[in-house]
């Protein structure tokens, strides 16, 4: 029984008790920046800003990823870093709400951000305060597989007729159209936001995530009625809620599945895998509704500092450095991520440019993801929903409804 | 003051011998039953004001099938679970001869209670895997369509238990070998010589001496059940659509993970879970109790 004792309250409490006794010039950062890339990225971004500063100590604390989400409400509260990574939109709300982030507004009126960040400006308002830096965001789209589109003669599909067309032919060569891995939930969310954004638009969209329109409304239904065709056409991979969405790019290497409705993480892990750029394509959601705007997602991670911070002097000019934009050209190039800064430039990587491009020609409006859009309890809820959809699209009613009792609790 | 700790020597020292214990046990097991129970009156998030609310988290409980799910698959656990016993006493009696390199046998028979429960999940995930697991190529290879046991709702839970009753036979399979060193070769002997042989043997004559394993075995086991949660972690995360859920993973997901941080009404999860475990306490206890009394 003993070696059992590994019990829940020990995966909460691993807040990591910090040095509390800080002098003067001394900047902690705590992040979840632990991959590979952003590690690196960040490696560079404090050596630059020390090399700067050089009467600042930087202290990093590198959290894992999954384990931060449970850390931050500790360390925000119990022993505050000057600076932490997070997200925009209602992701912050929380801690914004509980006063544990400091408004920003400073920062930004004296570095001119409100000029050069003012594309991000709007998710990370609050209550008319400003409440971080944003430093890098990425697009979200349909990543496929060209040689596999080219030897059945798919040209990329526009509309929705052409993408269901091509998910007929794709089908009638053995191959699944969209592969995906719902055991997480959250890659079901991107599938849903994009249908949701193409049948009824940004604003529809918003006011869905913020609580302002029941989820039985007929206009919901619609797009679950657009999902079902794509479900029904057999247009998504078997068994999908058996794996990650990592364990999801196995069937697009291998051939087996040719597009994936994703962020451009993805893109790294397909190369690592043995796929060439001639082997790899990205393109823009397909149109449903020709009059609704074309919006895009696009979520954007955030630094904020936290009121309980004890050098929030040198934390300041640690945002204002962030949010240059050389700093921010660097930062992204590592990253593989498109910078915030207007005055930033794009890397060459052609999945940064066709970013790039679809995102600054975005008319329709930007939305974070359907997990920082809506509220958690909500999202668990409407992710969960989504993912029972995908297998079982004969209980949409049931799944509607349950959905909007959530809402009706979730926001009062 | 000296004649007092005189008089009353025998009266105080067992309290003083007892007092760590105690006020450990009050730190970390009493005083936290009553602060869930306190919590889950309140609508809190763990970070802001905690706001009283009576209780509306245990009627939003009644109304709510996640916990129905979760419940129903804490039954299905706490039965099926229960397999692991007559299955380690097999096993034991099965290793319980003197061959040469048994012991290496009973290692590695014991070998899946060592391994970590999430390496377990894992080795399990992968059997499952509708693509390339073990399981579905062996049902493939008889004639069956394979089953994607971990993302089907009706599935799920039983494949969860099934890994779990990999580690738990071991465990119950460790206890029963150390039952059956200390029974009575003598009775053993009178038993053959009264003609007793095969089930009969078992059932009459061994059975009972093996009563103090049985007890720990299922008491371990109903713990081991009630506190599934890294299984159901790693396979499936709670899912599909919250299909394997129990109680103690739902009270996690509604507390402390991403989408959670409603700490009341976990908290009020973790009552009733606290509510099912004491109907167990209590009757382990009057067991306890009748058997110090010699009954």
């Amino acid at each position: 029984m003993f070696h059992r004792t590994k019990t829940l309250a020990a995966a909460v409490a691993t807040s990591t008790l910090l040095a509390s006794s800080l002098f003067a010039g001394e900047l902690v950062i705590n992040t979840d920046t632990s991959d590979p890339a952003p590690k690196a990225a960040f490696e560079a971004l404090i050596a630059g800003f020390e090399a700067e500063n050089p009467d600042v100590k930087v202290t990093w604390n590198l959290f894992d990823h999954e384990g931060y989400k449970t850390s931050i409400r500790n360390f925000l509260t119990a022993d505050a870093p000057d600076l932490a990574n997070w997200y925009a939109g209602n992701r912050m709300l929380p801690y914004v709400n509980a006063g544990l982030f400091e408004p920003v507004d400073d920062v930004w009126a004296e570095h001119g951000l409100n000029e050069s960040l003012a594309s991000a400006k709007g998710s990370m308002t609050i209550d008319g305060k400003i409440w971080g830096v944003p430093y890098t965001y990425y697009q979200w789209g349909v990543y496929y597989r060209k040689d596999l589109f080219e030897a059945n003669n798919i040209a990329v599909p526009t509309n929705w007729d052409e993408f269901k067309a091509a998910g007929a032919t794709l089908t009638a060569a053995g191959i699944t159209p969209i592969t995906i891995g719902t055991k997480y939930l959250w890659t079901a969310g991107g599938v849903f936001d994009y249908l949701n954004l193409r049948t009824n638009g940004y604003d529809f969209h918003m006011a869905l995530t913020k609580g302002e329109v029941a989820w039985t409304d007929d206009r919901v239904r619609a797009t679950m009625a657009n999902w079902k065709e794509l479900i029904d056409a057999g247009f998504f991979l078997e068994n999908h809620a058996a794996y990650s969405w990592q364990e999801a790019l196995a069937p697009m290497v291998q051939g087996d599945a040719a597009m994936y409705v994703m962020g451009n993480f993805a893109v790294a892990p397909l190369r690592e895998a043995g796929l060439t750029d001639d082997q790899i394509g990205f393109f823009q959601f397909p149109v449903i509704n020709p009059d609704v705007p074309l919006a895009e997602e696009a979520p954007t991670d955030t630094i904020h500092i936290p009121a309980n911070a004890k050098n929030k002097e040198d934390a300041k000019k640690f945002l204002a450095y962030l949010a240059r934009a050389d700093v921010q050209t660097q930062i992204n190039n590592t990253l593989g991520q498109l910078p915030i800064n207007s005055g930033s430039s794009v890397g060459d990587d052609k999945f940064l440019q066709a970013g790039y491009e679809m995102l600054s020609s975005t008319t329709g409006g930007i939305a974070q993801f359907f997990d920082r859009d809506a509220p958690a309890e909500m999202a668990k809820a409407g992710m969960e929903g989504f993912q029972e959809f995908m297998v079982k699209p004969e209980r949409l009613d049931a799944i509607l409804e349950r959905l909007e009792k959530v809402r009706g609790r979730v926001y009062k | 003051m000296k004649t007092y700790w005189k008089k009353n020597q025998q009266r105080l020292a067992p309290w003083l011998f007892l007092a760590p214990g105690i006020a450990m046990f009050a730190i970390y097991v009493i005083i936290p039953i009553f602060q869930s129970m306190s919590i889950s009156l309140y609508a809190w998030d763990g970070l802001g004001e905690k706001e009283y609310v009576g209780l509306s988290n245990y009627v939003e409980l009644m109304d709510d099938d996640a916990f129905y799910t979760s419940l129903k698959n804490n039954v299905i656990w706490l039965v099926l679970y229960m397999l692991a016993i007559p299955a380690g006493l097999f096993v034991a009696l099965f290793l319980n001869q003197t061959v040469r390199g048994i012991r290496i046998y009973k290692s590695l028979f014991f070998f899946p209670f060592v391994i970590s429960q999430v390496v377990v999940g894992l080795v399990f995930s992968w059997f499952y895997d509708p693509n390339f697991g073990l399981l579905n190529i062996a049902l493939q290879a008889i004639g069956f369509d394979p089953i994607a046991v971990l993302a089907d709702e009706d599935w799920v839970t039983y494949g969860i238990i099934a890994a779990g009753l990999w580690p738990q036979t071991a465990y119950c399979m460790i206890l029963y070998l150390t039952g059956l060193n200390a029974v009575d070769p003598e009775q053993i002997e009178a038993a053959r010589l009264d003609n007793a042989k095969g089930f009969k043997m078992l059932w009459y004559v061994v059975l009972p001496q093996l009563k103090p394993a049985t007890f720990i075995a299922m008491v371990v086991t109903v713990i081991g059940a009630l506190r599934s949660f890294d299984l159901i972690s790693i396979m499936t995360d709670g899912g599909p659509w919250g299909s394997s859920r129990v109680l103690a993973f739902y009270m996690y997901e509604q507390a402390f993970s991403e989408y959670g941080f409603r700490m009341g009404y976990g908290a009020a999860i973790a009552v009733v879970l606290f509510l099912i475990m004491m109907v167990y306490i209590t009757a382990f206890l009057v067991k306890m109790y009748r058997d110090e009394r010699g009954l």
